[in-house]
C-alpha cells in the first residue's frame, strides 16, 4: 500500500478543540518534490492541518505517514524536525541570538554539527536567500520581509525534505512580499517538497502543482491551478476564489 | 524615593525625641565614645554577617528549589504538573515559624528514623526554612517569567531539533531572565526580612544580638531602634540593586 514516492499521507485526520471539530476527516497526499498550496476562508484548519503534520498539534482520530513512517510515538515524532522544515507567519526568530546563531543553534545541538561546518552552512543558506552582511545582527535590526528570509534560511539549515510555511508574507508589509515569495518559488524550482498556506493566487498560479481548497475543517477541492482557478467545481470555492481575486 | 525619604523621615523624628526629651532615650548604651557602647555597637553590627550570609544561601538554594518546581509545574502532562501545584500551594499556606521548629525540632528526627543521623543546627535549619518557604514564590515568579515568552518561541525551537531541555536552556530562559531576575532579587527583601525569625532558634544574627543586649542592658528602645535601622539599610542598598537591575533589563530589552 505504501508507495515509495509519497512524501507525506495525512488519513481520515480527526481534530477536536474541545467541542469544535476543527479538522473533520481530511485525508491528503502528498508526492516528493511536489508543491502544495492550501488556501481556504479564516478558520477553515489550515494551520491546523499542517501543525498537526509536523507534530506541532496533537490529533484525536486518523494517521499521518512522513516519509512512509507513521508519526505515532515520540522516536518517530523527534526524527519529524530534521525532515520537515517550518515557517511560521511571525517567523519566530530567537530575537536574544544573532541572525548567525539563528541559523546554526538547531545544527550545532541538535544534528550535532561543529561550530565551522554549522556556519558554513548557514552562511550558504543566508546567500540562498540573498541577505548578506547581515549575519552578526540581531533579528530585530532587519526588516519583516528579511526577518522571514532568516526563519526559511534558518529551517532550511536542518536540510528537511519538506518544507512547510504557514502564510509566509500574510504578516508582512506589501512592498516586502515579493522578496519572500521569490525565495520560495526558488526553492520549489529546485525540487523542494512543501505545503503552503497562502492567499496570494499570483504565487500560486506561478508555483503550485496542486491546490487544496479547505473549509470548515473539511478537504473540499483539490486540482491543478490552471483548473483551480479557471473552473471550481463547488459553489463554496467559486466564492472564495470571486472574494479573493477581487483585490 | 519613597523609601528614602522614609528612612530620613525616621532619623529625623528619632533625634527630635533624643534631644528635646533626654528622659525617655538613652543613647549610651551604644555610642561608640565609651567603651562599653563600642563594644555593645560592635556585637550588634557584627550579626549583618550572619543575616548577609543566611539571606545569600536561602536565596541560592530557593532559586534552584523553585526552578525545579517551576519546571515540572508547567508541564500539560497533569501527572507531572501535580506534585508542584500541590508543594506551592502546601508550603504557602505555612506560617514560617512553625516550619522553622520544625525543620529544626521535628525534622532531625524523621532523619533518624531514616536511618540518618544529621543534626541540624541553627544556620542550616533557618537556611532550609527560609529556602523552602521562599520557593513557593521563586517558583511563581519563573512560571510566569517563563510562560510570558511567546510560544512561537518553543514551536520554532521544535522545528529546528531541539528537545526540551535545549529549548529552555537556549531559547527560553535566555529570553525570560529579564522578567525573572528583577522579581528575584525584589524576593531576597523578604529573605532578608523573614531571617529575623532565625533568632528564635539561636542563630547569632542580627535579631538575636538585639535581644541578648537588651537582656543584659535594659535598653529596648534604642537597641531595637537601630536593629530596625540595620535593616532598613540592608534592604534600601537591595531595592537599589533591584532598581539598577530593573532598568538594565529594561533598556536591553528595547535592544
Ligand atoms: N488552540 C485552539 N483552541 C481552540 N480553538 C482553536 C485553537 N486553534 C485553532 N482553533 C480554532 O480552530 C479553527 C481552525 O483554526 P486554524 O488556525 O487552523 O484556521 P486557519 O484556516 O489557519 O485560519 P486563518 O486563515 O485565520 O489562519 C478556528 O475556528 C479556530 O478558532
Ligand atoms: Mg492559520
Amino acid at each position: 500500500m505504501s508507495d515509495r514516492r509519497k512524501a507525506i499521507e495525512v488519513r481520515n485526520l480527526n481534530k477536536w478543540y474541545g467541542e469544535f471539530h476543527a479538522l473533520k476527516d481530511v485525508s491528503v497526499t502528498v508526492s516528493h518534490g511536489e508543491r502544495i498550496v492550501v488556501c481556504g476562508p479564516s478558520g477553515s484548519g489550515k494551520s491546523t492541518l499542517i501543525r498537526c503534520i509536523n507534530s506541532l498539534e496533537k490529533y484525536d482520530s486518523g494517521n499521518i505517514f512522513v516519509q512512509q513512517i507513521e508519526m505515532k510515538d515520540e522516536v518517530s515524532i523527534n526524527k519529524i524536525f530534521s525532515e520537515i522544515g517550518m515557517v511560521f507567519q511571525q517567523f519566530n526568530l530567537f530575537p536574544h541570538l544573532s541572525i548567525l546563531d539563528n541559523l546554526t543553534l538547531g545544527p550545532i545541538k541538535a544534528l550535532g554539527l561543529s561550530k565551522t561546518d554549522a556556519e558554513e552552512r548557514a552562511m550558504n543558506y543566508l546567500k540562498r536567500v540573498r541577505i548578506t552582511d547581515q549575519a552578526n545582527k540581531k533579528p530585530s535590526a532587519l526588516s519583516g520581509g528579511q526577518q522571514q528570509r532568516v526563519a526559511i534560511a534558518r529551517s532550511l539549515c536542518m536540510e528537511p525534505k519538506i518544507m512547510l510555511f504557514d502564510e509566509p508574507t500574510s504578516a508582512l508589509d506589501p512592498e516586502m512580499i515579493a522578496e519572500v515569495l521569490d525565495v520560495i518559488v526558488d526553492l520549489a524550482e529546485d525540487g523542494m517538497t512543501m505545503i503552503c498556506v497562502t492567499h496570494e493566487m499570483g504565487f500560486a498560479r506561478r508555483a503550485a502543482d496542486r491546490m487544496i481548497f479547505m473549509d470548515q475543517g473539511e478537504v473540499i477541492e483539490t486540482a491543478e491551478p490552471k483548473e483551480f482557478f479557471e473552473t471550481p467545481k463547488s459553489k463554496r470555492c467559486q466564492e472564495f476564489l470571486s472574494q479573493i481575486l477581487q483585490h | 524615593m519613597k523609601l528614602k525619604f522614609s528612612l530620613w523621615l525616621f532619623i529625623v523624628l528619632a533625634l527630635a525625641g533624643c534631644s528635646s526629651q533626654p528622659g525617655i532615650w538613652g543613647w549610651y548604651v551604644i555610642d561608640p565614645r565609651t567603651v562599653a557602647g563600642y563594644n555593645n555597637i560592635r556585637f550588634l553590627l557584627n550579626g549583618f554577617g550572619a543575616t548577609i550570609l543566611l539571606s545569600l544561601i536561602a536565596a541560592g538554594l530557593s532559586m534552584i528549589i523553585g526552578l525545579m518546581v517551576a519546571l515540572p509545574g508547567m508541564s500539560t502532562n497533569r501527572w507531572i504538573s501535580f506534585p508542584s501545584r500541590i508543594y506551592v500551594e502546601f508550603v504557602r499556606a505555612i506560617p514560617l515559624l512553625p516550619m522553622l521548629f520544625w525543620v529544626f525540632y521535628g525534622l532531625p528526627v524523621v532523619l533518624k528514623s531514616f536511618g540518618i543521623t544529621i543534626s541540624i543546627d541553627a544556620f542550616w535549619g533557618a537556611i532550609i526554612t527560609l529556602a523552602i518557604s521562599d520557593s513557593a514564590f521563586t517558583s511563581e515568579i519563573y512560571r510566569s517569567g517563563i510562560q510570558s515568552i511567546n510560544k512561537g518561541q518553543t514551536e520554532a525551537a521544535k522545528t529546528v531539533g531541539l528537545n526540551y531541555s535545549q529549548t529552555m536552556r537556549y531559547v527560553i530562559l535566555p529570553q525570560a531572565i529579564k522578567r525573572i531576575l528583577p522579581p528575584l532579587a525584589n524576593q531576597f527583601i523578604y529573605i532578608v526580612k523573614m531571617s529575623a525569625f532565625a533568632s528564635v532558634i539561636g542563630m547569632q544574627e542580627l535579631t538575636r544580638r538585639a535581644n541578648e543586649l537588651v537582656v543584659t542592658e535594659y535598653r529596648p528602645l534604642e537597641i531595637y531602634t537601630l536593629l530596625i535601622l540595620e535593616y532598613l539599610i540592608l534592604v534600601l542598598i537591595i531595592s537599589f540593586f533591584v532598581r539598577w537591575l530593573e532598568r538594565k533589563m529594561g533598556s536591553d530589552e528595547s535592544k
